[in-house]
């Protein structure tokens, strides 16, 4: 079950990444997600059906999910829309994309060699899903650890910051935030064409609910793992991606039928989004009560006289007497 | 620049820095014209600080990053590393003479500074690339006293330094007539007064005030 997660968080592990890119560097929330994902399915599958080898249908897959965030990043600059209304424009209007591409709402692979086929056929389907999916998720960590430490990822990164410092500062935000998207709805893409592909066929509901799968990823991931440094916060990504499949297969394990699966999904999100707050509120606690010993006052002496004030019934009376 | 709330000050730094289209008329800095141009292309000739210390820094990012972006402001589209070679020791040595002991902080996210490091931080990076125009908002209005006339100090000095043109905006009447060879006051979207050299140096506060009356 642990290997299966593994294998099928790596494939989900660039959607978490493409995410990761808009929520957490450009600060969006991003709904071109649920158009991206099954864009590039239907794009590297159909590709494949008419000829192409799966290595080209993929990258196909990403840049369509380039475009489309580039079309939702012209939205969002030169027409001046707000994001969240940006990205659910592109990702309605790609639902009809997706059917012109497909053609019908559920294109299946038949004999066509896909990622894992290039591998030794004597190997498990399991090891050849880890491998795939491992090789192509570093490749796209590589690219994106290697463009963060240039100055445009450096701008990218200041764009999502502070917008206004950085145009000030001879950056031109409108841009960054354009390729910013088409970054992100590329590596989305790019996981829609590797599911497509394990599933056996793109399908143009796949997209349903990938926005949840993504941020649950993406906070799930900073749960487990925190830095500064790019490299841990995208392994965080690839993280995330995993326990979450994880999750996923163990409470399908537990008999949860598959239509209950989204709303178990949206169930984790809260709670990830939740834990860290909680989290923070008990850090900042421990934190006070380091301080107040450093500085001489009693905190348990503190403590305890608030919890008899809250305890005495004649206490909360007489306030409310007042 | 001195004027009562809504006069227009604000308004016409905010042209000249780019945040506010112009309506009309045109704007020439230094021979280039401005008036159509992106804040970000404006700023290979003026920089700005702003009013909130917030503002002119990323707080996401390391001091150091910030000074890069000020430091490399051109090459925004670059796909060379940003991190150069002696990178630290010349922002060491740029840091120093703030006295806010920044040079040590050089990894610390900026998020974690205080309001006075920061827009000293601030002042510095629009200053790095000595602009034809340097614009003030009020940029020490959100300090506390002493650490306003801190910055206000290391303020002159750069400006002196690098005899950085210089436009600020003000409230408060001495600064406005300590600093500066030239004083303008704006009133309803108009100059009302415009003083130069010695007899702005003449200028007594209580003339300024009768005048803010009317």
């Amino acid at each position: 079950m642990l290997i299966t997660s593994i294998g099928q968080g790596l494939l989900w592990a660039p959607l978490a990444i493409g995410v990761f890119i808009t929520f957490r560097i450009l600060d969006i929330p991003d709904l071109t997600t649920e158009g991206s994902f099954p864009l590039g399915a239907a794009v590297t599958v159909s590709a494949m059906v008419s000829g192409q080898s799966a290595l080209v249908a993929s990258l196909l897959g990403f840049v369509a999910g380039c475009l489309a965030g580039w079309v939702t990043g012209m939205l969002d600059t030169k027409l001046r829309m707000p994001s969240l209304l940006a990205g659910i424009l592109t990702m309605t209007g790609l639902y009809s994309i997706n059917m012109h591409v497909m053609g019908k709402s559920n294109v299946p692979l038949l004999n066509q060699r896909v990622l894992t086929s290039y591998l030794p056929a004597g190997w498990s389907i399991d090891l050849q899903t880890i491998i795939v999916g491992a090789v192509i998720t570093g490749v796209v960590m590589a690219l994106l650890i290697w463009l963060f430490k240039t100055r445009l990822g450096l701008s990218l990164m200041a764009t999502g910051n502070n917008s206004a410092m950085s145009a000030a500062n001879g950056i031109y935000t409108d841009r960054m935030v354009i390729i910013g998207y088409m970054v992100s709805n590329g590596c989305i893409a790019l996981s829609g064409a590797l599911i497509a592909q394990s599933n056996g066929y793109a399908d143009i509901g796949m997209g349903i609910g990938t926005i949840v799968i993504g941020l649950a990823s993406v906070l799930v991931g900073e749960i487990f793992l925190r830095g500064r440094q790019m490299w841990v916060r995208l392994s965080a990504m690839v993280v995330g991606a995993i326990i979450y499949r994880f999750l996923l297969t163990v409470a399908m394990g537990l008999g949860f039928p598959v239509d209950d699966l989204k709303i178990l999904s949206a169930g984790i999100l809260v709670v990830v989004i939740c834990l860290p707050l909680l989290r923070q509120k008990y850090q900042t606690k421990q934190q006070l009560k380091r301080y107040l010993k450093q500085i001489g006052v009693d905190s348990h002496a503190t403590e305890t006289s608030s919890l008899k004030r809250q305890a005495s019934p004649e206490g909360l009376l007489s306030r409310d007497s007042k | 620049m001195i004027g009562n709330n809504g006069a227009g000050k604000s308004t016409l730094l905010n042209t000249i820095a780019g945040t506010l289209p112009a309506d009309a008329g045109e704007l020439t800095l230094a021979g280039h014209r401005i008036t159509r141009k992106p804040i970000a292309s404006r700023s290979r000739w003026l920089s700005r600080v702003f009013q909130d210390p917030k503002m002119g820094t990323a707080g996401e990012l390391s001091v150091a990053e910030n000074l890069t972006l000020a430091a490399q402001h051109t090459g925004s589209m670059s796909l060379k590393r940003y991190r150069r070679h002696g990178q630290t020791a010349a922002y060491q040595n740029l840091l120093q003479p703030l006295n806010m002991g920044l040079e040590d902080r050089l990894t610390t996210q900026v998020k974690y500074l205080s309001g006075g490091q920061r827009q000293a931080l601030s002042l510095l990076m629009a200053t790095l690339s000595q602009p034809e125009l340097l614009l003030l908002d009020e940029h020490t209005a959100a300090l506390d006293p002493r650490t306003s006339q801190k910055v206000m100090a290391l303020t002159q000095t750069i400006v002196e330094q690098h005899q950085l043109t210089t436009m600020m905006i003000t409230h408060k009447m001495s600064d406005a007539l300590k600093y500066g060879n030239r004083l303008v006051m704006v009133q309803d979207g108009q100059i009302k007064l415009d003083v130069r050299g010695e007899a702005k140096q003449n200028l007594r506060q209580e003339e300024l005030l009768t005048l803010f009356a009317e």
